[in-house]
């Protein structure tokens, strides 16, 4: 809502700088902007058009003379109203505008368009940051005076309010001024409603039926005969145009106005053109369609509320009035309709049709049905003064059910309880009343108060303590610590183990990356190698793009982009992960989100630069960082063959923690990397952290450092090729003097047999109770040998 | 030669020796042949047994005294060697300015930091971290949060919402537009006293651009018990600002209107670039609003059945994207989620 600060005026007399006016607002709730109009417009003067010739070489563009007080300057415009004589705003080359396509500030540039030279530009308002008008030029009055700086003519101070979806009264004029009354502790002095009525009595004349009360509470209209339509006044048009709205006629003025002004939206119509003299106001029928004011053919519904003359729909109640009703230049009376509508039903109505306007910002924010007379006798005085003619006596007015303003106690223990800090009956009363609240004072501290007509947000008593805070300022509310019991709270495990993963994944030299769980079917289906995707993801009704119209249901799409991104701009090695959920589809509820911890591992060959020691990169890196990991969570796993589709056959395994599968690990498959343009070997590893947690366990103990000294023995195996490491750990791991096993070598080559491989492994042997002989090693050695070679066929290398 | 001769003798040899010692090889070699097991000192000690009480004495005396000092000079010229190791074997030095073998360090995402930060220091002020789902029903994420349907409230917050109808016709599920549903379903569950903190993703419908994008991440917190007032809420959130903030930066209240709280308030801290002398950051104002909050309203509470008039509690929610991005300057909210290692590697 823009409100100029001249206007505001009008209603209460004000002594802070705009600056200081709009900090009270804001601080008070109604944030607020400081706006000249006109601030930006060095090197904009009034001109006026002497010649309009056409462009020789296009049809829509026009040459337009304009003298400028000190020449004559021509230029090339595109506007439909341009008039021989008018005084418009003009800029020359160098003037900040808005520009009229983009919105974007611009710096008006000399520009050849067509062929010819163009010195400068004639404004719409949209350019002059007036409004959102781009259709035709701005025209200023007559008496504009030529070549002076059009700011010195049109400026004014507006606040530019932004108003919270609870108070509709301040898109008011008026309802600011009590804000402002409220904290600088001056008087509103409200506008002047009389008028004469000088007709025939308005019931003789007009008759209106409500049909649908639940949508329409109050329909208020007064008639007005004889009227002159022509141009509004200059102060009412620039009032208009500095709130934004472009003045169209002396009528429709005066409805935008008091519009404004009490944030009652209005609306006239041709009262000749309402053939049946009667107004009946109903729910539309289902498919009726309506030409509305803007000329499109619009199609209702059961819930839109329309207003007909019995016969015809004239207007789509609160929203847009119809085109068969409209006032025009030869029109002579008017009928007057100040309404109050149903919030819920003209929000639905403007969102089902997409037509949002002054009126229906209002209405949907619930206005007070008390309005609707106040603005009505105001409009109909201001329609008088201002186009003649002469009021029907009384207006019409139906109220079928009166909403009786509601009385609420307030209680001073209330008071306290909830903002920590209590104030006098001078404060309660005095911060109240000058917000136009009326406050009974009663005995121990409680008052009786009664919200003013213009306010619908107070409907309970901390309603009423959120006036006295926000008025009597936040910065004078103590402030404390919470001093309460602190209750028993169960140890969030899930978190806590999110963040070690994390943390020993950024130690093992990953990057976190955060990708958005907004994807779509092909890019899930791009990792894996047959390109389907095997679950339904959970899709969107209203997604903003293609690209973004399905959740995740993997982290691997997401950042094996990340990883093809990133190798435009360099070599690698990369190590990147993302712990985040992934989303899965279930019958009749929400999906479930497991959280899913995925890495990548990249390490292409490269050119060998001081320090780098070069480790070999393959299967076994991503499984070592597995088995860290989960180390690290006291977490056992084994490693079984496993069939991943994103993963190559072979080359993958899946971890299990006590037979259960908890995640996967391999190589990427490479199908799956050069769809994404990956042409090195990827790793990946995916573990489930929602499964993980049940196996993550505290350490529970500790095993005692054995004072007795090891003893180490190597020894080199010779194995059929199919032979796991795991079957041969197993076996030694049966003996229980061997303390650690450690592998050292695997060949198969030119040195052993065809089919045979050889593992060289160094054990530990060590007794907690004594010192063990060579000769017991030997013997425990010697068994081992015998196990190995009766299970596994294993032989001692030579 | 008498035995004391001898060592004297030893004594005059070995230390003209060892001065022209130059390397630590030669060093070695000296230390065998004057102090090893069959140096001539060891074996004039071991000569000792045949001497007579009086000449033990004496002599003893002077081949331990000469041992000491063996010892003592060797120790000095190992030291002296290492000293000229280093200028004389110029070739062997190590130029210590060469890059150090780093194990491989990786980068916590930004997000992730201000989270744990931001939970470290409400979890040290009594709160508990809880998560919830992203993706919601109506019913928590505006009905329960006093957000009825056809409201304009509603439309502040533009909601993505999934392809799914229940078996009345309705259409109820959608990707949370903030974090406040899971005050409720705390509440739902546990009674007060409480105080949580739920940090998280949440959705609006925002075409793409360098301010908006459609995902981006909450801090949400509660505290609800007898007695809880808009001086405790300014008072945490205080504290809460200048452990985060700093201690030096000042916080400001103002009203601003919830649906879900009454009092509402909006929280500012001066301007991080200017300190509150104004600049484009803050738009001149000197303030930069960081956060939502206010008294947990009566109809939210009575909603999942707290005693209104017995509990009072407050609610705070604050977007995360935002502080780092005036925290480092960074002018593209797109970057935290575009994955590009050149900006993610620098936090």
């Amino acid at each position: 809502m823009k409100v100029p600060v001249k206007w505001l005026k009008d209603y209460i007399d004000i002594d802070l700088s705009p600056k200081e006016l709009a900090h009270v607002l804001t601080m008070s709730g109604t944030e607020s902007e400081i706006k000249y109009l006109g601030e930006s417009w060095d090197g904009v003067i009034i001109g006026q058009i002497t010649a309009i010739d056409p462009h020789p070489n296009a049809d829509r563009l026009r040459l337009a003379t304009v003298n400028t007080g000190s020449g004559m300057q021509t230029v090339v415009c595109g506007a439909p109203n341009l008039t021989i004589g008018d005084k418009i705003a003009f800029a020359s080359v160098g003037a900040h505008l808005i520009d009229g396509h983009t919105g974007e500030k611009s710096i008006l540039k000399p520009a050849k368009i067509r062929g010819v030279e163009s010195c400068g530009m004639v404004c719409s308002e949209m350019e002059l940051g007036m409004s959102k008008d781009h259709e035709g030029i701005l025209v200023l009055a007559s008496d504009a005076p030529l070549g002076k700086p059009l700011a010195e003519f049109l400026s004014d101070i507006v606040l530019d309010i932004d108003v919270t979806p609870n108070r509709p009264d301040l898109l008011s004029v008026i309802g600011v001024a009590w804000e402002v009354a409220a904290i600088t502790g001056k008087k509103v002095k409200v506008p002047d409603l009389s008028y004469s009525e000088s007709g025939d009595a308005i019931e003789k004349q007009v008759s209106i039926v409500i049909e649908d009360a639940d949508l329409c509470p109050r329909y208020s209209a007064s008639l007005i005969t004889g009227v002159k339509i022509g141009e509004s006044p200059e102060w009412l048009k620039q009032r208009l145009m500095a709130c934004g709205v472009r003045p169209i006629n002396n009528i429709v003025d005066v409805t935008n106005y008091v519009m404004f002004e009490y944030g009652q939206p209005l609306h006239s119509f041709d009262y000749d053109k309402i053939k049946t003299n009667k107004i009946v106001v109903r729910r539309a029928k289902n498919g009726e369609m309506m030409q509305t004011l803007d000329d499109i053919e619009r199609k209702l519904d059961g819930n839109t509320l329309m207003i007909t003359d019995g016969e015809k729909s004239v207007a789509i109640a609160g929203v847009m009035g119809g085109a068969n009703s409209d006032i025009t230049d030869n029109t002579i009376s008017i009928l007057l309709e100040s309404a109050n509508f149903n919030a819920a039903g003209i929000h639905y109505t403007s969102h089902n049709l997409k037509l949002v306007s002054e009126a229906s910002m209002r209405f949907e924010r619930g206005i007070r049905p008390d309005l609707t007379v106040h603005a009505l006798k105001r409009a109909t005085r201001l329609i008088l003064q201002l186009a003649g003619g002469c009021a029907a006596k009384g207006i019409v007015d139906v109220y079928p059910q009166k909403q009786e303003r509601k009385s609420l106690n307030l209680r001073s223990s209330e008071i306290k309880r909830i903002l920590g800090v209590g104030f006098s009956n001078e404060q309660v009363a005095g911060t109240l009343t000058s917000l136009g609240f009326e406050v009974d004072i009663y005995p121990n501290d409680e008052y009786m108060v009664t919200a003013p007509y213009w306010r619908s947000d107070i409907n309970i008593e901390v309603d009423l303590i959120e006036e006295l805070a926000r008025i009597i300022g936040y910065e004078n509310i103590p402030t404390t610590l919470l001093s309460g019991s602190i209750a028993h709270q169960e140890p969030n495990y899930l978190m806590d183990l999110k963040s070690m993963v994390r943390h020993t994944l950024v130690g093992f030299g990953f990057d976190e990356i955060i990708t958005y769980s907004l994807t779509n079917r092909e890019m899930l289906a791009k990792a894996y190698a047959s390109n389907t995707l095997h679950k339904e993801p959970v899709k969107l009704d209203n997604a903003m793009s293609a690209e973004q119209e399905y959740l995740r249901t993997n982290l691997r799409s997401g950042l094996l982009s990340v990883l093809q991104s990133n190798l435009r701009h360099e070599e690698g090695p990369i190590r990147i992960f993302e712990l985040n959920r992934i989303y899965i589809k279930r019958e009749n509820d929400l999906p479930e989100e497991p959280e899913i911890v995925c890495g990548l591992m990249y390490n292409p060959e490269q050119e060998k630069s001081w320090p780098l020691h070069t480790q070999p990169f393959d299967f076994f890196s991503v499984k070592g960082v597995v088995e860290s990991l989960l180390s690290s969570l006291n977490v056992d796993a084994d490693f079984r063959q496993s069939d991943d589709e994103s993963l190559l056959p072979g080359f993958q395994a899946e971890v299990l923690v006590k037979g259960n599968k908890i995640g996967v690990i391999g190589e990427v498959h490479p199908k799956v990397a050069n769809a994404f343009d990956i042409s090195e070997k990827v790793y990946m590893f995916e573990l489930n952290i929602n499964s993980l947690l049940t196996y993550s366990l505290q350490q529970t103990g500790y095993q005692a450092i054995t004072r007795f000294p090891s003893v180490i023995r190597d020894i080199a195996l010779v194995l059929d090729s199919g032979v796991t490491h795991k079957q041969v750990t197993d076996i030694i791991n049966r003996f229980s003097l061997v303390n650690e096993i450690t592998l050292f070598d695997v060949y198969s080559g030119k040195q052993v047999e065809a089919g045979k491989k050889s593992l060289a492994y160094r054990l530990i042997f060590q007794s907690a109770e004594h010192t063990l002989t060579d000769k017991e090693v030997d013997k425990v050695l010697q068994q081992i040998l015998k196990k190995l070679e009766g299970a596994l066929g294993a032989t001692l290398r030579a | 030669m008498s035995i004391l001769e001898q060592l004297e003798e030893i004594k005059t040899q070995a230390l003209c020796e060892l001065d022209a010692i130059d390397d630590n090889k030669k060093l070695d070699l000296w230390r065998v042949q004057y102090m090893g097991k069959k140096s001539r000192l060891n074996e004039v000690l071991r000569g000792l047994a045949a001497l007579s009480i009086e000449e033990k004495k004496t002599v003893g005396a002077t081949a331990n005294q000469l041992k000491l000092e063996l010892e003592a000079v060797l120790k000095e010229k190992e030291l002296s060697l290492g000293d000229m190791f280093i200028s004389a074997k110029g070739e062997d030095a190590i130029d210590i300015s060469l890059p150090g073998r780093k194990p491989p360090l990786g980068h916590l995402h930004p997000i992730s930091q201000v989270i744990d930060e931001m939970c470290r220091i409400f979890v040290s002020m009594g709160f508990q971290a809880v998560e919830g789902p992203e993706v919601e029903w109506d019913y928590y994420n505006f009905d329960m949060l006093n957000i009825p349907k056809e409201h304009p409230a509603r439309d502040n917050m533009q909601t993505l919402w999934v392809d799914y109808e229940n078996e009345k016709g309705e259409r109820p599920m959608l990707l949370r537009t903030h974090t406040s549903p899971m005050q409720v379903r705390v509440m739902e569950k546990i009674k007060p006293p409480l105080r949580i903190v739920v940090p998280g993703k949440v959705y609006r419908y925002e075409a793409i651009d360098a301010t908006h994008i459609p995902m981006f991440t909450q801090i949400e917190g509660l505290a609800v018990d007898k007695g809880i007032t808009l001086a405790d809420l300014k008072g945490t959130l205080y504290e809460f600002a200048r452990r985060y903030f700093g201690s030096d930066r000042k916080a400001r209240f103002r009203c601003d209107f919830f649906p879900f709280v009454e009092p509402g308030v909006e929280m500012s801290i001066e301007c991080i670039v200017c300190k509150g002398a104004g600049c484009r950051l803050c738009s001149n104002s000197g303030w930069l609003e960081i956060l939502g909050a206010g008294m947990v309203h009566p109809r939210v509470l009575e909603g999942v059945g707290i005693d209104s008039t017995v509990y009072s509690g407050f609610a705070f929610g604050m977007g995360i994207e935002r502080i780092p991005m005036l925290r480092y300057g960074i002018d593209d909210i797109r970057l935290f989620y575009g994955g590009d290692l050149r900006f993610l590697r620098q936090f």
